[in-house]
């Protein structure tokens, strides 16, 4: 089964009297562990996707199978506790709470979760991320005392505390230079190859899309290429 | 679990207020002053009242004047052994078994001259009562000596204490413990003088007064003084057992009747009266238990004197309530004033926390749709915010109960006025800083629980 089936999705945006059509018809799918990248002109539509993709908004009309489970009704409580369990995000600007340690940072989403775990529990889990990242010596610095790539790397720990099967990126590089860039994406790489993470980026950059296996362009609205997952080939079994 | 949620949120929500705490102090600063405002009124307030009710007390407003029920019951005779006037075991009674008394003293009242050396005074009062007599008027500070004791009441012993302007009087100034006066030809030796008292409110010289055991007032002084019509003289007034010294200073009693013989006494079915006093002073134990402690007097003396349920009393209750319900009802409204006030000032705190909230929830719209992104519901973020306000308020609640109370205390120490701790004073503000959280919290948290978490990600 596919992680994700997208079936004619639709979203308009009203404007007063205005009707803004936004994505117009996107159907496409992908499939477990693929680290795909979604690339696109400037307001072709790609971070709308995204966030109908990541059920931080619902579509004007279409279905989306997320894990075989239809999300495209689901209440705004629905789609949060779904965003807890099964999601992760990583933005272009961080996003990371000021004044609040790194470890701090990392737990935040554990304080969301359904069942909440123990304060020992949750800062074991939290510290394994840190370390994941690379971040254990600064676990306890505040963003604004770390690095661009360093808070990244922060806000990625953050996206995998609850051990999601999905992770957003919406332009994560965006704000860094290029020597940095490549140590994020090498991380994502890395994630996807090992935790078997999916993984969708979100790009106009080129450089950023070739590290990914699929690249799904979007232009106006409508995908024009890559909307289907490659044919399993000989070297995956 | 929820509990657990609770905590978790109570953590979080401080955490937050500590990212800023100059801004959560300065936020709090209405709620402080509102409630130190509200604790200060309340315990001046208390404080004066409490102040004002000594002094009312102290004029005599709690205390309760039982008089024989002869006057008020006039032309209707009681007939022998029926007469039920009023006795020294009705004050112990009443002191005994009234909740609400204070304290009782009987009184037996005489006029007449006392005499030391070559001068002579007709003091306004001579009362023949026991110890409790001062407690019950508040006057139990002696200038000099002591007050005598209830076994020198057993004794009927020939003694007295004075008041100030009878010593002046007599003495010219010089102490008179240990010197002997004379009334109607019993000598009393002075043991004590009363501490200055002043004028009551009728004008009357309170210090114009002589206090002796009652028992010598009524077997050695009064007798034929016949202060109260219904005065009977009961059996043991004759009796020279008691009045040793009957031959040196005779009483001018005369012995209007023979003495019951012993198969008389076994014939009457109630127990002899021996004696009987004028009047029993009382005290209430506070202005607002006066009719309790009256209706409890009268429950008591009704059983005692063995009144039929259709027999009117054969005594009176005479209070002061006018008085004391006046002054206090001043006091109940100058407080009421200075707290609604204080409230008043609490609202304008709780202004301040929505005020300051609504700008925080604008200013954390980001960590908002950061927090709904990664699982936040609704409810989280409103829960988050008003329990933020709440903790503000609670904080702020408990500094200016601090604050209020050290203020109440400085207050006392340099400007002297009287207050007191309330208790319900500090647990008001409690609720009342949690409620101001609640209420002016609310539409900020829910402001901030109904934001997109698309848009609040994306606001500059
Ligand atoms: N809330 C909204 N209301 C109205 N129109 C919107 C809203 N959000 C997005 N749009 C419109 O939808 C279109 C697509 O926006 P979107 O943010 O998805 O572009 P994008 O592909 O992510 O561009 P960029 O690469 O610059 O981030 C834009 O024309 C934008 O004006
Ligand atoms: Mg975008």
């Amino acid at each position: 089964m596919n992680l994700i089936e997208l079936r004619d999705i639709y979203k308009t945006y009203h404007l007063g009297e205005l009707d803004v059509p936004v994505l117009k018809g996107i159907s496409m799918t992908v499939a477990h562990g693929e680290l795909v990248a979604l690339m696109g002109a400037s307001g072709s539509g790609k971070s709308t996707l995204m966030n109908i993709l990541g059920c931080l908004d619902h579509p004007t009309s279409g279905q989306y199978l997320l894990d075989g489970q239809e999300v495209s009704d689901l209440t705004t409580d629905g789609r949060a506790l779904l965003r807890n369990k099964k999601i992760g995000f990583v933005f272009q600007s961080f996003n990371l709470l000021a004044r609040t340690s790194a470890l701090e940072n990392v737990i935040l989403p554990l304080t969301y979760t359904h069942e909440p775990l123990s304060d020992h529990e949750a800062n074991s889990r939290a510290m394994e991320l840190i370390k994941l990242v690379g971040l254990e010596d600064r676990a306890h610095h505040e963003p604004s005392q770390l690095s661009g790539g360093q808070q990244q790397r922060v806000a990625i720990a953050r996206a995998l505390v609850n051990r999601p099967s999905l992770l957003f990126a919406d332009e994560p590089t965006g704000n860094l230079d290029s020597h940095t860039s490549q140590e994020v994406l090498a991380m994502f790489e890395q994630l996807n190859r090992q935790e078997g993470i999916t993984i969708i980026l979100v790009t106009h950059d080129p450089a950023v899309a070739s590290h990914a296996k699929r690249t799904i362009h979007i232009s106006d609205g409508v995908i024009v290429d890559g909307d289907m997952p490659p044919p399993p080939s000989g070297g995956a079994s | 679990m929820r509990l657990f949620r609770i905590l978790r949120t109570m953590r979080t929500a401080l955490k937050a207020l500590l990212r800023n705490p100059m801004r959560a102090a300065l936020t709090s600063l209405g709620i402080i002053i509102g409630v130190a405002a509200v604790i200060i009124m309340m315990e001046i307030g208390k404080g004066s009242s409490a102040a004002i009710q000594r002094t009312i007390a102290n004029m005599g407003a709690n205390n309760l004047l039982v008089q024989p029920g002869t006057a008020a019951s006039g032309g209707v005779s009681f007939g022998a052994g029926t007469v039920m006037t009023l006795t020294p075991d009705d004050s112990e009674a009443i002191l005994k078994e009234c909740p609400a008394v204070l304290s009782a003293a009987p009184l037996v009242r005489a006029r007449t001259q006392v005499i030391y050396g070559n001068r002579n005074w007709v003091p306004m009062f001579i009362y023949g009562t026991t110890p409790e007599y001062l407690v019950v008027r508040e006057w139990t500070a002696m200038a000099q000596g002591d007050m005598f004791t209830d076994s020198e009441i057993r004794n009927a012993s020939k003694i007295c204490v004075l008041g100030q302007t009878l010593v002046r009087e007599l003495f010219d100034g010089a102490s008179p413990l240990g010197k002997e006066v004379r009334v109607q030809n019993v000598s009393f030796k002075v043991v004590g003088v009363l501490s200055k008292k002043g004028a009551n409110m009728m004008g009357m010289d309170q210090d114009d007064i002589l206090i002796a055991p009652w028992t010598t007032i009524k077997y050695r002084v009064t007798g034929s003084s016949a202060t109260t019509g219904n005065q009977s003289v009961s059996a043991a007034n004759t009796t020279s057992g008691v009045n040793s010294l009957n031959k040196l200073y005779p009483n001018a009693q005369l012995n209007l009747y023979p003495a019951p013989s012993a198969t008389q006494q076994a014939d009457t079915p109630l127990p002899v009266r021996f004696t009987n006093v004028d009047q029993i002073l009382t005290a209430a134990r506070s202005s607002t238990e006066i009719p309790l402690a009256m209706r409890q007097i009268t429950q008591i003396l009704r059983e005692r004197h063995r009144l039929h349920s259709y027999e009117s009393d054969d005594f009176n209750i005479r209070d002061m309530t006018e008085m004391s319900k006046t002054l206090s009802s001043t006091s109940t409204l100058m407080t009421n004033l200075l707290l609604s006030v204080a409230l008043i000032s609490l609202i304008v705190g709780g202004v301040g926390i929505m005020n300051i909230m609504l700008v925080s929830v604008t200013e954390r719209t980001r960590e908002i749709g950061l927090r709904m992104a990664v699982g936040a519901r609704g409810r989280d973020i409103l829960r988050q915010f008003l329990v933020e306000a709440v903790v503000m308020c609670l904080a702020g609640g408990a500094i200016g109960i601090l604050l209020g109370q050290g203020f109440s205390k400085l207050i006392t120490a340099m400007l002297h006025w009287p207050t007191e701790t309330s208790i319900a004073a500090i647990v008001s503000s409690v609720v009342v800083s949690a409620s101001v959280g609640i209420i002016f919290g609310f539409y900020p948290a829910w402001k901030a629980s109904r934001l997109d978490p698309i848009e609040a990600l994306r606001y500059e």
